[in-house]
C-alpha cells in the first residue's frame, strides 16, 4: 500500500491490519509516554483545501505522537486562495521534500489525481474528498463499531448497520457502505429517495425509506449530518420534515436493540438529524469516535511511512 | 494562377470499385483504372487506400477570435485537413461571440487566408449565447459567411419560446438550428453521465434525460412551425429512439454524434483523468452500441467532432475544475473506421454520407458533399484503412493536446487530403491550397 485513497484500495486483511494497529496505538496513547519515535525526521504535510477541523487536528495529533514533522497547508491565507492550481501546488511540497500529504479537498478525485499525477512522489492519503470518500472516517468508524459490539471477532459479521440521512454527498457514507460490507457487516442505508444516488442499488448494501421500519433491528446507527444549504436545493420540504421522517430522537433511542450503539462522524446539526439527549446519551459513542480517528490515522501513517517493519519491532 | 495536377493511383473508391483519379485545374479529370501519367502531371502511389468525398465537420470549436492560446482558425484549419476534412463548420462561442456579422465575416476571411479547408461559421442564436434575445441572424446569414447554421452550443437554446421564434425565423433563408440539448436545470454542477459511476465516484450526474426532454420538445417545435432542426451531439440510446421516432413521422430533423460517443465511455472517468470530461458527457456502452446502430441505420444523419481545443492547465487539475471537451478532427476518420467499418456496420458509401454529402446538405454548401465523378471540384479525402497509427498528443497539428486517445491504436490513417484539386495534407506534411 502506497496511498490511502479509497477504501477500495484495502483488502479485508490489510483494513483489518490497520484496525489491530490502531488498537496498539491506542494503548500507546493511554500509556504514559504517548510519543513514538517511528517517524522521526519524516515531514507530513496537511494539505487541507477545503475547511476542516477535527480531521486536520486528529491527523496532526496522530503524526506527532509519532515525532514525524508536521507542516498545515490550509486553504484560508495560502497560496490556493490566491488561485495557486493542485499541480503548482504539489509540485512545491514536493520541492520541499514532503514524505506524505494528507488532503483535504472538495473536489471529488483530487486525492487521486494527486497520486496518479508526476506532480509529488510521496504518498498520499485521502482526508476527504469531494463528495467520493473519506477512507479514514470510515476505518476509525469500523474500529469504534468492532470494539464494542464485535465480541472479540476480527471483523464485523452479522452486525446491522443503518447509515442515516444524506448519502447523496457524503463521502463518509460511501466509504462506510465499502469498508463495513467489506469487513461482514450489512449495511442498510436510510434517506429519503431524493439524498440516494441513482444506481445506489449496486452498492453492496440495502436501501430503505423508513427509519422506524429498521431501527428496531439493527446493531449501529450511523446519523449523517444535513448541510444547510441543502434545505434550498429542494431534497426535502422542510427541517421539521426531515427530522420527524429521519432524526434520531428519543423515541427511536427506545426502540433500538439493548447493545446498540449511536455514531455520527462530526461535525453534528442538533436538532437536525439528531437532538441532543440522542447525541450526548448513554448509547452515543460520538466522542469516542474522535479518540479512535487518532489511533486510526496513527497507524495509516505507520502502515504507509513505517514500510513493512513489523509494528512490534518499534513500538 | 496555374495549378498542380495530379494523378492518384491505385485508390478504392465508395462503392469498392478500384480507381486511379485524374485531377486538372482543381476537378476531377478522370476516372479509370490504370490512367497513364501524362508529361507535367504529378503521380501519386495511393494503393490500397480508400478515396471519399472530401469530407465535412459541422462542429468544430477554432477558438478564434479570443481563446488563441487554445487554438487559431489556422491552426485548427490545419488539423482539419490532417484529419482528412475540407470543411469544418465553426461554432460561434468565440470571444466576441460570433452574433454580429462582423464576426462571422472575420472568422470566414480567417479561414479563407489560411487556406486549408473552407471555414463556415455558425452564428449564434441568440446574442451573447445567453438564450434571451435573437442575434442579428439575418445580417449574419446575408453577410459574405453565408451563415446558414445558428448554434448557441455550449449553451442549450432553452427557453421554448426563444426556440420557437429561432426555427421560424431561419426559414426566410432556409437555414437550420443546431441545438446543443442540455436541460439546465437537470445539469446544475454537472460533471458526468449521471449512473453508477458517477455516483461511486461523487461527482455530479449529468442524466440522459436532461437531453432528451431537450430533443423531444425541439422536435415537436420544429415539427409545428415546419422548420430544419439539428441535434448536436446526440449521445444517449434514448435520443437514438426520439429521433427514430420522429423520422418515421417524416419530421425535418437531423442528428449527429462525435466519434468519441462512438467509442469511449463513462467507464473512462474512474482514472479521475478530466482529459475524459467532456459535454455532453460520455455514457454507458448500451449508449455507444445504440449510437452506433443509429448512425448505421441513418437515424443519425452526420459524425460531427465537436472539436474543443483547451490549453493544458484547463486539464492538468481536478476533474471538477476542468473544462468540458476534447480534440476530434485529427481522429474522426480512424474512429469512424474503427468502430464503424471495420466491425462490419457501414460501407464507404455510408461513411461518404454520413461525413460529407449530408453534412454540406444541411449546412447547406452547395461546393461540398459532391461524389467523386469526372467534373466534380476535386475535394477528396484518402485513407489507409489497414494501417495503424498510435496516437500521440505531441504531434498533433492543432495547438492544444487534449486527445483521449493518447496512447491509443488507432486503425485507420489519412494519407491525403485533396482541397480544390491541391493536396493540404499529403507525405505527411500539411500545405496551404495554393501552396508554398
Amino acid at each position: 500500500m502506497k496511498h490511502l485513497l479509497s477504501i477500495n484500495d484495502l483488502s479485508k486483511v490489510e483494513a483489518i491490519s490497520i484496525l489491530d494497529t490502531a488498537q496498539e496505538m491506542a494503548r500507546v496513547s493511554d500509556g504514559p509516554m504517548k510519543k513514538l519515535p517511528t517517524l522521526r525526521g519524516r515531514t507530513i504535510v496537511n494539505l487541507f483545501a477545503e475547511d476542516s477541523t477535527r480531521t486536520r487536528i486528529s491527523f496532526e495529533a496522530a503524526a506527532k505522537r509519532l515525532s514525524a514533522d508536521v507542516i498545515n497547508f490550509s486553504a484560508k491565507g495560502s497560496s490556493i486562495s490566491k488561485g495557486e492550481s493542485l499541480k503548482d501546488t504539489a509540485m512545491t511540497l514536493q520541492a520541499m521534500g514532503a514524505d506524505a500529504v494528507i488532503i483535504r479537498h472538495s473536489a471529488s478525485g483530487a486525492a487521486q489525481r494527486l497520486a496518479d499525477s508526476r506532480w509529488m512522489s510521496g504518498a498520499v492519503i485521502n482526508a476527504g474528498d469531494g463528495t467520493h470518500e473519506h477512507p479514514s472516517q470510515a476505518l476509525l468508524d469500523a474500529f469504534t463499531i468492532r470494539k464494542h459490539l464485535s465480541k472479540g471477532a476480527d471483523d464485523l459479521a452479522g452486525l446491522r448497520v443503518a447509515i442515516v440521512g444524506d448519502v447523496l454527498h457524503s463521502r463518509v457514507a460511501r466509504s462506510n457502505v465499502l469498508l463495513l460490507s467489506k469487513l461482514g457487516a450489512q449495511v442498510i442505508l436510510v434517506a429519503p429517495p431524493t439524498l440516494l444516488p441513482v444506481g445506489v442499488e449496486s452498492w453492496p448494501c440495502t436501501i430503505s425509506y423508513d427509519l422506524d421500519a429498521v431501527i428496531d433491528g439493527v446493531d449501529v446507527v450511523m446519523m449523517l449530518r444535513i448541510q444547510m444549504e441543502r434545505m434550498n436545493e429542494l431534497f426535502f420540504p422542510s427541517a421539521r420534515e426531515y427530522s420527524r421522517y429521519f432524526g434520531l430522537n428519543s423515541d427511536r433511542i427506545r426502540a433500538l436493540k439493548p447493545n446498540a450503539i449511536v455514531m455520527h462522524p462530526g461535525p453534528m446539526n442538533r436538532g437536525l438529524e439528531i437532538t441532543a439527549d440522542a447525541a450526548d446519551g448513554a448509547r452515543s459513542v460520538i466522542v469516542e469516535q474522535v479518540a479512535n480517528g487518532v489511533s486510526i490515522r496513527m497507524a495509516v501513517l505507520y502502515l504507509l511511512l513505517a514500510g513493512s517493519q513489523e509494528i512490534g519491532a518499534t513500538l | 494562377m496555374t495549378q498542380a495536377n495530379y494523378l492518384l493511383k491505385g485508390l478504392i473508391l465508395p462503392d469498392g470499385s478500384k480507381s486511379d483519379i485524374e485531377i486538372r485545374d482543381g476537378k476531377i479529370s478522370a476516372l479509370s483504372t490504370s490512367l497513364a501519367k501524362v508529361e507535367g502531371v504529378i503521380e501519386v502511389d495511393l494503393s490500397g487506400s480508400v478515396a471519399l468525398p472530401g469530407l465535412v465537420d459541422l462542429h468544430t470549436h477554432l477558438r478564434e477570435p479570443g481563446k488563441e492560446d487554445a487554438e487559431t482558425v489556422l491552426s485548427g484549419s490545419m488539423a482539419a485537413a490532417k484529419g482528412g476534412f475540407v470543411a469544418v463548420s465553426a461554432m460561434a462561442n468565440t470571444s466576441p461571440v460570433a452574433d454580429t456579422a462582423g464576426v462571422v465575416e472575420q472568422v470566414y476571411a480567417l479561414g479563407q487566408s489560411a487556406g486549408f479547408v473552407d471555414v463556415f461559421p455558425i452564428g449564434a442564436v441568440t446574442r451573447g449565447l445567453l438564450g434571451e434575445n435573437l442575434s442579428e441572424i439575418g445580417a449574419m446569414a446575408d453577410s459574405r459567411a453565408r451563415v446558414r447554421i445558428f448554434s448557441d452550443d455550449g449553451n442549450c437554446v432553452f427557453d421554448p419560446l426563444v426556440m420557437r421564434r429561432a426555427l421560424e425565423y431561419v426559414k426566410k433563408f432556409d437555414g437550420v438550428i443546431a441545438q446543443h440539448a442540455q436541460e439546465p436545470r437537470l445539469t446544475i454542477g454537472a460533471q458526468m453521465n449521471e449512473g453508477e459511476i458517477s455516483s461511486r465516484l461523487g461527482l455530479k450526474g449529468w442524466p440522459a434525460v436532461a437531453e432528451e426532454a431537450i430533443i423531444a420538445r425541439d422536435i415537436l417545435i420544429a415539427d409545428h412551425v415546419k422548420s430544419r432542426l439539428h441535434i448536436c451531439h446526440l449521445t444517449t440510446a434514448g435520443g437514438v429512439e426520439i429521433i427514430r421516432w420522429a423520422k418515421a413521422r417524416g419530421m425535418d430533423v437531423t442528428a449527429e454524434v462525435t466519434p468519441h460517443h462512438l467509442l469511449l465511455t463513462d467507464e473512462s472517468a474512474l482514472s479521475y483523468d478530466p482529459i475524459y470530461k467532456v459535454n455532453p458527457p460520455l455514457r454507458t456502452q448500451r449508449d455507444v452500441e445504440a449510437l452506433r446502430e443509429g448512425l448505421a441505420d441513418g437515424t443519425i444523419d452526420i459524425v460531427a467532432t465537436d472539436h474543443a481545443p483547451h490549453p493544458a492547465e484547463a486539464k492538468e487539475c481536478e476533474w471538477q475544475e476542468a473544462a468540458f471537451g476534447m480534440l476530434g478532427l485529427e481522429s474522426a476518420l480512424a474512429i469512424v473506421n474503427q468502430t464503424m467499418v471495420a466491425t462490419g456496420l457501414m460501407s464507404w458509401e455510408a461513411v461518404a454520407d454520413r461525413m460529407s454529402y449530408t453534412p454540406a446538405r444541411i449546412g447547406r454548401y452547395s461546393d461540398h458533399g459532391q461524389p467523386i465523378a469526372v467534373g466534380n471540384v476535386a475535394n477528396i479525402s484518402v485513407i489507409n484503412p489497414t494501417q495503424s497509427v498510435r496516437v500521440d498528443r505531441d504531434r498533433v497539428a492543432s495547438r492544444s493536446r487534449n486527445t483521449p486517445f493518447h496512447g491509443m491504436d488507432l486503425q485507420g490513417v489519412v494519407t491525403a487530403t485533396f482541397f480544390r484539386g491541391q493536396p493540404t495534407f499529403l507525405n505527411g506534411k500539411l500545405s496551404p491550397q495554393g501552396g508554398q
